[in-house]
Order: structure tokens, then C-alpha cells, then sequence
């Protein structure tokens, strides 16, 4: 689904990737872990290509399609998404509006993919305008489901957010993963993987979305670089133990 | 203000007709000729008629069309009002100064019409009155004056369009407008200007809004205008008077616009807020907004926002005036370009960057908050959507 090969970034001239190296296959849900500012955002940007972020040396192939410097909307339109950490606010654009604008013409009912996030009452409302920590998330998430991207790019899920906002996030994500999708006489389990193949790509600290959703691999940007390739389970152990200094250690 | 300035915006009078241009009367709008029709509907006017209280056209130098079926409120033509009402001494030449400038100066020496609205005494008109100002000749000098009065604890809503025909060039519109607001009343006025590319504006008003009186007032000028000025002056001059101004300017290249206002606070309790959202895709734009507060305790907010799209120049120039303490007044105001980071969010939602950039531009003319009928408010977001065309 995604590989990035060799990725070299710079923001206003800085080298913040230092060589990126990941390949995310279909179906699989990728945990992203490391400290702040070893460059989690910088990649997530980089791969929706937005323009502060500069690539300077490597690749990112997605379905086969080279987008190392394709633009953003093409990468949307070929099945990328992302959740904004801090989306900016847009005045006189209704929440219901933009929504519409995501699904690009697909036939959607935008009330009832709110209610499954409990956005009815913001759809009238600007989009962002005022919007607490987990009021974002749940418009990014009612955005995505209108989307549909096939690789879900997603910043610190738990930030910002109560528990109980936790798991209706957790949820939600875990449906646009195509994960615990329920088998019916109509369409076998086989089918609906089929249906929906998608892929996440995700970051975390906390580590409490992985009681949510089923995440295969993980591993920690570290200045620049990954390192420690393990079950994200396993990562989130280590760090809660040893915190992060071990992973210098990977990198020598 | 500059002095290259001062001289687009001086018109010389005598360069346009002022005599002889009287028309015959149109029973039924939908007579008008096929190519005004669409003018007139971007100029908010209701040519079925079935949504309005009433009708006021005015063509060049005299009444076309006059017509009120909706008890509780009058409509006529300003002369016949005078005539009717013993001169109107309480209102006529009572809120503007007629030696304000040259244009006042013109209509108070010769007036062709122009509206005289009122309602009854806690009469509610729940559909709106609409207006037209006409201008169907080339070189046409059009002097209006409108009165409106709206009766205490009586509602109101007045869609004021104005236009030219399809083949006009140059002509020049001055307008009087003196409106009374009287005790618990409420007006909200929408003002919609379609004129041409040629065509010079100078419509001068005062507001007079007396104890727990309401003005809403909107202003809407999406297309092309040699120029226009306008600064409407609002008194709050009764405790709890509230008036809020929105108005929405687009300027392409060629349009020179001078639209602000003021609004003076001279009660206690009173709230004033000027709203403004501008773009130029080429012309000029001066914004000036005043807020004087002269009681206590008094609010007023001051919102000037606006958007430099390629080329033109947007002069915002709000100002702020306490002469007692204790006023709140503040003032917001912000010229640039749409930001990147709003482009790039949607980007990320598949639109391309114009489908972004016209999305955010919509967004910025907000017309939702002008409170407008359904019909009207679809034919604004059509003209903003041919706007759009032209602009990116
Ligand atoms: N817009 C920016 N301008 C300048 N430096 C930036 C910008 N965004 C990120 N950086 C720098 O890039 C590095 C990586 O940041 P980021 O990717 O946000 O880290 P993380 O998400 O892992 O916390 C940091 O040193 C940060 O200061
Ligand atoms: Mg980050």
C-alpha cells in the first residue's frame, strides 16, 4: 500500500528526516511511537504533502503511484486521509458542508454518520470554530468516514480527549480501519476484507488506542529516524519501562 | 486620504441628465423586458411578486410601479407622500443635512421620487417590501429620495435593489434615505447593489433608531461599479436601541468602492456592531467604519475583514470614539490574502486549490448571518458563484 524509501525532509532548511525507511502493506495498521519533535508530525505532513515540508532526497509510493511530489488533493483523491491535530478554522464553512465536500459526490447521509460520532449538533456550525480537543477529533473522524481513504493517517488520537471521548474515538477508528466488521449471511468475513482494505498509519504516546483497534507493527522515530521495529504492544512496554534513551542505542 | 483619491470619487454633476426622463407606468413586472429581468432578480427583487409585502419601482426620473396589498404598512411615491402628509415636516429633510455636499445639494433641488414607507403601530409585516431603483438610460442622472418610518413596536423588512438596464453605460444614482426607527420597532433593510461598470453611486443615510429600537442593516455589492460611496450614519439615540451593519463587497478591476459607516451611541444600553467583508479581485476598496459611544454603558464592536485575492488595494480604516468613561468599544480588523493553511486542509480533503480558494472565499461572504429570505439568499450565492468564475 505505502512504502517510503530513504526520505530526507527539511522544514525552512532544517533536515528534520533524517532518512526514512517504512512500508505499510494492505490491511495492516502501522503505530508510529517516539519522543516530541523526533519528527512523528513531519512525516504524517510529508506523506499528505503539505508545503512547509520540503523532500530533498528519497521516495513515497503509494499504490504504485509515485506522489513524492504529487499534490495533496491528489494524494486525497487516491485514498489518503488524514486526522488534523489542529485544524484551522474556516469562517462561513458549515461542518454539514465540508462534510459533503469530503465524500466528493458519493451519496451520503450526513446526519446519521454524525450521530455515530456525536457531531449532530456542530453541523450547522463553522467548522473548527470554537471546537474543543475531542470535538476536532470527532469532526476529523466524521470527515474521514465521508472520505473513505484506504490509508489513515492519524496524529495522537488520544490527545486532548476525556475517556469516554477515548472510546468512542477508538471505535470510530477502528471502524475506518475496516476492522471488526461483522460477517452476514449476504457477505463472508472474506468478502468484507476484500470490500474495505485499508491501512493506518499512527501515532501515539499513550498507546491507549491500541485497546480499540488491532495494530500488526510499531516503531519509534527517534531524531529523525525509525528504530525498533516490534509489536506495538511490546514498544509501549519498553518506553513505559526505559523510556526512549534505549532506542539511541538501535541507532548505533 | 490621497489626493488621486479624492478626484475618482469627485463626479462632476452636470456630465449626466437630469430632465425629461419620465416613463409610463408597468402594471405587471413581468412585463419588463427579458434581459433587465435578470438584473433585477440579482438586484434581490421578486418579479412574481408572492413572496413580498408590497412593490416600489422606480425608473430613471420617475414611479413605474407602486403597489401594497399588506394592511399595516404604506407604500408610495415620495411625492405623493409629500402631498398626502402636509410636506412630512417630522421626517422630510430631517435626519440628512441638504447641504451635506454637492450630490445632497442636487436632490434637494430636484427630486424625481424615490419610496415613502410605513408602518402601522405594532403592525408586524412578516413578508418583505421590496424596492427598485431603476436606471434603463444611458447618461441618466437619477435623484432619489426615500423616507421610511417604522411605527413603534412594529417589524419590517425592506429588500432594496438597485440596477441598470442591460444597455446603459454611464449614469449616476444619488439617493436620500431617512429612516425612523420609533420606539420597540424593527427594521431590517437589505440593500443590493447590481449596477455597471460605468455607473457612479452616491446614496447618502441616516438612521435614527429611538428606545429599544432595532436596525439590522445589510449591504451587498458583488458586481462591477465605477464607484460608489457610501456611509450610512446610524443614532442610537434611545436606551436600549440596538443596529448592526453587515455589508459584503466584492471588487474586480475598474470598481472604485468608498463603503463604510458609523453608527453613534447616545444612549445608555446601546449596542452597535459594524460587520465588513471585502475582496477585491482588482479594484479599489476604502472601508472606513466609525464607532462613537457618548452614554454609559454602551457596547459597540467594529469587524473589518478583507481579502486581497491577486491585485487591488483594501483600505480599512476603523475608528473608535469614547467621550464618557465606561464605553466598551473594540474593533477587529485584518487585510491578506486567503490563508495557505485553510487551502491546504481542504486539499487534503480532495479539492483541488481553486475548488479550496472558492470554498474559503464563500465561507468569507457569509451571507448567512443577514438573516435574508430563502430565494433571495440563493440568487446572492449564485452571483457569488459567478463572481467566483471571474475570480480565480
Ligand atoms: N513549522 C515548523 N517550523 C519550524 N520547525 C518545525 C516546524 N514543524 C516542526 N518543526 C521542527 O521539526 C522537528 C520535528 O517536529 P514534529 O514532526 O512536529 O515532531 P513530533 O511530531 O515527533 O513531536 C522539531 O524539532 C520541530 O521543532
Ligand atoms: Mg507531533
Amino acid at each position: 500500500m505505502l512504502q517510503i524509501q530513504d526520505l530526507h525532509v527539511e522544514i525552512r532548511g532544517r533536515e528534520v528526516l533524517k532518512g526514512v525507511n517504512l512500508s505499510i502493506e494492505k490491511n495492516e495498521t502501522f503505530i508510529l511511537f517516539g519522543p516530541n519533535g523526533s519528527g512523528k508530525t513531519t512525516l504524517l505532513m510529508t506523506i499528505m504533502g503539505f508545503s512547509n515540508y520540503k523532500v530533498t532526497k528519497g521516495k513515497i509510493i503509494f499504490k504504485g503511484h509515485d506522489i513524492t511530489y504529487a499534490p495533496t488533493y491528489e494524494r486525497a483523491r487516491l485514498g489518503i486521509g488524514m486526522s488534523f491535530q489542529r485544524p484551522p478554522t474556516i469562517n462561513g464553512l458549515k461542518t454539514r458542508d465540508l462534510v459533503r465536500l469530503c465524500s466528493r459526490g458519493r451519496k451520503i447521509d450526513v446526519g446519521l454518520l454524525a450521530k455515530k460520532v456525536n457531531m449532530e449538533e456542530f453541523l450547522d456550525r463553522d467548522i473548527n470554530q470554537g471546537f474543543s480537543g475531542g470535538e476536532i477529533k470527532r469532526s476529523e473522524l466524521l470527515q474521514l468516514m465521508a472520505q473513505q481513504p484506504k490509508l489513515l493517517l492519524f496524529d495522537e488520537p488520544e490527545s486532548g480527549v476525556d475517556l469516554e471521548n477515548m472510546a468512542l474515538i477508538g471505535q470510530v477508528a477502528k471502524e475506518l480501519l475496516g476492522q471488526g466488521l461483522q460477517p452476514s449471511p449476504e457477505a463472508s468475513m472474506k468478502k468484507l476484507k476484500q470490500l474495505r482494505e485499508v491501512s493506518g498509519l499512527i501515532i501515539t504516546h499513550t498507546g491507549y488506542i491500541l485497546d480499540y483497534i488491532n495494530a500488526d507493527r510499531g516503531m519509534v522515530m527517534y531524531n529523525g529516524r525509525l528504530c525498533c521495529e516490534a509489536r506495538p504492544r511490546d514498544i509501549l512496554e519498553h518506553i513505559r519501562k526505559y523510556g526512549y534513551k534505549e532506542c539511541v542505542r538501535c541507532l548505533i | 486620504m490621497s489626493d488621486i483619491e479624492k478626484t475618482k470619487e469627485d463626479i462632476n454633476i452636470d456630465d449626466f441628465l437630469f430632465d425629461g426622463d419620465e416613463v409610463q407606468e408597468i402594471e405587471d413586472l413581468r412585463e419588463i423586458d427579458e434581459r433587465d429581468k435578470k438584473n433585477l432578480l440579482m438586484a434581490g427583487i421578486d418579479l412574481e411578486e408572492k413572496e413580498r409585502s408590497g412593490t416600489f419601482l422606480h425608473i430613471n426620473h420617475s414611479k413605474a410601479h407602486c403597489k401594497t396589498c399588506t394592511p399595516g404598512v404604506e407604500v408610495l411615491d415620495i411625492k405623493e407622500a409629500l402631498d398626502k402628509y402636509d410636506s412630512l415636516p417630522e421626517y422630510y429633510w430631517q435626519a440628512v443635512d441638504p447641504k451635506k455636499d454637492k450630490y445632497t445639494q442636487a436632490v434637494f433641488e430636484k427630486l424625481h421620487g424615490g419610496y415613502f414607507i410605513k408602518t402601522e403601530k405594532g403592525a408586524k409585516i412578516d413578508k418583505p417590501i421590496q424596492s427598485c431603483l431603476f436606471i434603463k438610460k444611458d447618461k441618466v442622472g437619477q435623484n432619489v429620495h426615500n423616507i421610511i418610518i417604522v411605527e413603534e413596536d412594529s417589524e419590517l423588512h425592506i429588500i432594496t435593489g438597485c440596477s441598470v438596464a442591460h444597455d446603459v453605460k454611464a449614469a449616476l444614482h444619488l439617493g436620500i434615505s431617512e429612516i425612523y426607527i420609533k420606539k420597540g420597532g424593527k427594521l431590517t433593510f437589505t440593500m443590493i447593489h447590481n449596477w455597471g461598470p460605468e455607473v457612479h453611486v452616491r446614496p447618502r443615510s441616516v438612521c435614527i433608531v429611538e428606545e429599544g429600537g432595532v436596525f439590522l442593516n445589510n449591504y451587498i455589492l458583488l458586481k462591477p461599479v465605477k464607484s460608489a460611496q457610501l456611509y450610512p450614519t446610524i443614532y442610537l439615540n434611545g436606551t436600549g436601541a440596538v443596529s448592526t451593519s453587515n455589508s459584503i463587497l466584492v471588487a474586480p478591476p475598474g470598481s472604485y468602492l468608498n463603503v463604510g459607516g458609523r453608527m453613534i451611541l447616545n444612549a445608555p444600553e446601546t449596542r452597535a456592531e459594524i460587520i465588513s467583508r471585502t475582496i477585491t479581485t482588482g479594484g479599489t476598496i476604502v472601508a472606513p467604519g466609525h464607532i462613537q459611544g457618548n452614554a454609559v454603558p454602551v457596547k459597540g464592536h467594529l469587524e473589518c475583514k478583507g481579502l486581497i485575492l491577486k491585485d487591488g488595494t483594501i483600505h480599512a480604516i476603523p475608528e473608535l470614539e469614547g467621550t464618557v468613561a465606561g464605553v466598551e468599544l473594540s474593533h477587529e480588523a485584518a487585510v491578506g490574502k486567503v490563508a495557505q493553511e485553510e487551502i491546504e486542509y481542504l486539499m487534503a480533503r480532495g479539492l483541488d486549490e481553486d475548488e479550496a480558494t472558492s470554498t474559503i472565499v464563500r465561507g468569507f461572504l457569509n451571507v448567512d448571518i443577514m438573516g435574508l429570505p430563502p430565494e433571495l439568499k440563493q440568487a446572492i450565492d449564485q452571483t457569488i458563484e459567478e463572481a467566483g468564475e471571474d475570480m480565480f
